[in-house]
């Protein structure tokens, strides 16, 4: 288990039905690269998050396939369309089979 | 025919990437393999980058094509130059994203989009960077 690892989401608490809103996430991650090199010149393996999804009500929103080449703290932000209320269900993949979840609940009206 | 086509292209990558704008050599192999050696079309994606990243460890960039299922990201300097593939599902309303990538010096960010018909289409936007990102 990576440590520290930690989601965060912003997700609007209300939308009006069918509207747009945009998402915000981010989770703390050191996403070793696999290209740098210890003190001792030894490389250090890549250890990063390899993908992430978004579903709404078991509708996908995104999902995305991740190389080293992301950045520390993976952060991720895009849209989505709320056609009635319900749950956003984030998750990230570990390299090492962990995987994170989070969930946020969206009111419609 | 595609093999053919494939080495063609390997070949004439410098000469071409000079000349047309092209990605430079290697990410090529990497984009094929992303659309199966189909002709590429322009237009109907953007790139949002900055033009000078003073630290390349993290760069914002987005990416937006509309009407695409899914867009795949390449940095053609980097010693890996995959970056990321995003699949738009169906409460996707404008098929954009934006996030933070590693670019390892200045090169040209590539996006290629394959569209809900089956049909590719690329942009790149050149980025220049200060310090490099790949703890190289």
């Amino acid at each position: 288990m990576a440590s520290g690892v930690k989601p965060r989401v912003k997700v609007p608490k209300k939308a009006a039905a069918g509207e747009t809103i945009t998402i915000k996430t981010l989770i703390s991650h050191k996403m070793e690269s696999g290209q740098r090199k210890d003190g001792d010149g030894n490389t250090i393996p890549r250890s990063i998050i390899n993908r992430f999804t978004a579903d709404f009500n078991g509708q996908n929103v995104i999902d995305v396939a991740m190389e080293p080449a992301i950045s520390t703290n993976p952060y991720f932000q895009f849209d989505a369309v709320v056609p009635e209320a319900g749950e956003f269900h984030f998750t990230w993949y570990d390299d090492d089979g962990d995987v994170y979840e989070m969930k946020k609940a969206v009111k419609v009206g | 025919m595609q093999l053919t086509r494939r080495e063609m292209l390997a070949i004439g990558a410098g000469a071409i990437a000079m000349a047309s704008g092209l990605p430079a050599h290697a990410a090529l192999d990497e984009i094929a393999e992303f659309t199966g050696g189909a002709e590429m079309g322009e237009g109907g994606i953007n790139i949002t980058a900055p033009e000078i990243a003073e630290n390349g460890n993290t760069v914002p960039i987005g990416v937006e094509a509309k009407g695409a299922v899914a867009i795949a990201v390449y940095a053609d300097g980097n010693p890996v130059p995959n970056v990321a593939v995003f699949k738009f599902g169906a409460l996707n309303p404008d098929q954009s994203a934006t996030t933070r990538i590693r670019l390892a010096k200045s090169q040209n960010v590539v996006a290629v989009a394959q569209m809900a018909d089956g049909s590719f289409t690329m942009a790149q936007a050149p980025v220049k960077v200060t310090i490099g990102g790949c703890g190289g």
